[in-house]
């Protein structure tokens, strides 16, 4: 044991597999809860009380509905195909765990502190679509495919949004380490400096996540489920559990690059965490506040946002202040 | 790639079944498919009585059954020449308008919720809930109501259903605007509906639609207005109209219609505190069950009672037809009279059915979505359309 800690390798595979631990347990719970929240908050919104029977204040629902999930019986269609029908669901989980990695929790916790940990992030997130169109084509159903293409329009186009809005942040920061830029506002937050690119970065995040008012994919008023209508039991589940943990995720992502990250006053550096879950409880009701409110979009009017506004408005923004800094470097 | 939308399908709001030709998300050809509820109504009542046929009325249009209930009663009453007195006209009046509210919230509710507003389903059904309770209080049902007779009501209003309707009316107007602040001026909304699944007047009129579908193309036709029936010439309303008739137009013509229908309660309601207690049904007991305690003591009602229970009223010989403007539109009942307790034929001018055949030339060339956009707003009770 002794030896295994004084190798240096040893000792930091040995640490980044708690840090991945501790993420990966926290993360699964954070998402059973915020589903718990959004059911939650959603009732309160449309004067009903939601779930309150499982356990004092409903609190045990997410464990009822999880349990629920594997009793379920799993019904593959017979013409599906049957091993990219298998792995879909699971695509649809990882990247967004993976991504997770890159994200500074705190001033000393974030599993892996990479140099290019932003493209990481944004790398991982356009894998998430080939959870849904390769679901929805495996699926071999109609409805399915409707949402399958459906996402790979939407997630394509509204990535380039993301990304570019994040080049203003890259800009100012001078680093691609999510660690370095949140470092570089411990005195004002980038959304200040970058409002636009943070309002573009949040509409490109709802429908990065296919939450309303973007849900096209699974548009159950069209698509009856959209690319997830064939599945059931956990496979459904993990299709869920992967909207939420990129819920998670990309709001995770916005507080490091736009809202300061751990950034905070008052606390000591170890507890300067507490800041980042605030900040993360504040958006994650943000997003489900705005899916209780909001009709959904037409995919058209989808694209058109996506590649008339959204992507001109972001290349402006990258123009004005990549002069901006030009200009200031040179006085 | 042809799609089948439907019978089971979470926005054909019923079974309705929809065969979609589509071009990628282009819709070149949509043709209706009905008939997955057919239950033989019309046909059934050849074998009923004329009373027996009311709770078969509820059934057709079941998010409206007083407005069955009425036009089925008026068809009736035109039949045997009877008119009910003006107490119960105002009773039938306040309670076909709290059906109209009750009506369009389900309507707005499920139209917001095809759309992806989920939160405004659940107000309107907050509110339709209410509508709900006074059913119950007056006829012991929340949704098969029945409540209706041909020559009055099955019984009396009971004590505080006034109170109770004047809450309701007052505190609605508030309600609305709350729907209204969600979707008006929401601009996903407003994308969502307006210039969608448009109806042109000249279509609305060829096809046949009525009520808002036509109302929302521009065409001020109402029947409460054209041909007045149960006193509604004496009552003071708009009849709002849309003016390019395209699901904007629609919605915002039935949210008016919202407004007016509780106005109208509003001054039934203060007519029926004017009249105060009095008959709910009219005395001539050829066609009308005389009261119980007359039936008692006196040798004539127990007559008339045993006449009417054992094998129903005897109408003239002839026919008649009585169209009222239910929520949906024109729903008219017809009756060919072979002069028996039964009626020879029923026929219903369902409004649903008609506005139904509006879809293919209101989605023609538009998307998948715009053809959940336009069932929505056609507004149809599959339960009307098959009967």
């Amino acid at each position: 044991m002794a030896a295994i800690l004084d190798n240096p390798d040893l000792r930091f595979a040995f640490w980044a597999l708690v840090k991945c631990v501790v993420i990966l347990t926290a993360m699964l719970g954070v998402v059973s809860y915020l589903i718990y929240v959004e059911r939650k908050v959603a009732g309160h919104m449309q004067a009903r009380t939601g779930p309150n029977r499982v356990g004092p204040l409903g609190l045990l629902q997410p464990v009822a509905d999880i349990l629920k999930l594997f009793f379920k019986e799993e019904f593959i269609p017979d013409a599906a195909n049957k091993i990219i029908f298998h792995l879909a669901p699971v695509l649809a989980v990882i990247p967004a765990l993976v991504s997770f990695s890159v994200v500074p929790v705190g001033p000393n916790f974030t599993v892996t502190d990479i140099n290019v940990g932003l493209l990481l992030f944004l790398a991982m997130s356009s894998l998430g679509v080939y959870a849904i169109t390769l679901g929805g084509w495996s699926s071999n159903n109609k409805y399915a495919l409707l949402g399958g293409l459906r996402s790979s329009a939407q997630m394509i186009s509204y990535e380039l949004a993301l990304g570019l809005s994040t080049v203003g942040v890259l800009l100012i920061a001078g680093s691609l380490s999510l660690v370095d830029i949140v470092r570089a506002q411990e005195h004002v937050w980038f959304a200040v400096y970058q409002p636009v690119a943070f309002v573009i970065f949040m509409i490109a995040a709802f429908a990065e996540t296919n939450r309303a008012p973007f849900d096209l994919p699974e548009a159950e008023a069209e698509l009856v489920a959209g690319f997830h209508t064939e599945y059931s039991s956990m496979k459904w589940g993990m299709f869920f559990l992967g909207e939420f943990m990129n819920v998670i995720t990309i709001s995770s992502i916005a507080i490091t690059l736009f809202l300061g990250g751990w950034n905070g006053p008052w606390l000591p550096d170890s507890l300067k965490f507490l800041w980042f879950f605030l900040k993360l409880g504040v958006l994650l009701f943000f997003f489900i506040w705005v899916r209780w409110t909001y009709p959904r979009l037409r995919y058209d009017q989808l694209m058109n946002l996506g590649w008339k506004v959204l992507l001109p408005v972001a290349l402006a923004n990258i123009l004005v202040t990549g002069t901006v800094i030009h200009w200031l470097g040179n006085r | 790639m042809t799609l089948n939308m439907g019978p089971q399908h979470p926005s054909t709001h019923g079974v309705l079944r929809v065969a979609l030709e589509l071009d990628g998300e282009t819709v070149l050809a949509a043709r209706p498919i009905m008939g997955y509820l057919h239950t033989g109504m019309e046909k059934q009542a050849e074998y009923k009585t004329y009373t027996q046929s009311i709770p078969q009325t509820d059934r057709m249009d079941y998010l409206a059954p007083m407005s069955n209930n009425l036009a089925f009663c008026l068809a009736v009453e035109k039949l045997v020449g009877i008119e009910p007195p003006p107490r119960v006209q105002a009773i039938r009046v306040l309670l076909t308008e709290l059906t109209r509210v009750a009506s369009h919230c389900v309507w707005l509710g499920t139209h917001a919720l095809d759309i992806g507003a989920m939160t405004v389903f659940f107000y309107c059904f907050r509110e339709r809930e209410k509508i709900l309770t006074m059913y119950d209080q007056v006829c012991g049902a929340r949704l098969t109501a029945s409540y209706f007779r041909v020559g009055g009501l099955a019984a009396d209003i009971p004590a505080g259903l006034l109170e109770r309707a004047r809450r309701f009316v007052d505190e609605m107007p508030a309600h609305i605007d709350e729907y209204e602040a969600l979707l008006t001026k929401n601009p996903i909304w407003l994308a969502r509906t307006r210039g969608v699944a448009p109806l042109s007047a000249r279509d609305a009129i060829a096809l046949g639609a009525t009520g808002p579908m036509l109302r929302g193309s521009g065409v001020k036709w109402d029947l409460r207005k054209a041909q007045p029936y149960s006193g509604y010439d004496t009552y003071d309303f708009e009849v709002p109209v849309g003016a390019s008739g395209d699901a904007f137009d629609r919605y915002q013509v039935r949210v008016e219609e919202m407004r007016q229908a509780t106005r109208i309660a509003d001054q039934a309601i203060r007519r029926l505190e004017e009249i105060g207690p009095g008959d709910y049904r009219l005395r001539d007991y050829k066609y009308v069950l005389p009261p119980k305690e007359q039936v008692k003591t006196s040798m004539e009602a127990l007559i008339h009672h045993f006449k009417i229970v054992a094998h129903g009223f005897f109408p003239p010989r002839g026919e008649a037809y009585h169209a009222i403007e239910a929520p949906k539109g024109e729903l008219g009942f017809y009756f060919v009279s072979d002069g028996t307790p039964r009626p020879w034929r029923m026929k219903v001018r369902s409004p649903s059915f008609v506005n139904l055949q509006c879809l293919s030339t209101m989605v023609h060339g538009r998307l998948v979505a715009d053809v959940i956009t336009a069932i929505g707003s056609l507004d149809i009770v599959l339960g009307e359309i098959d009967r």
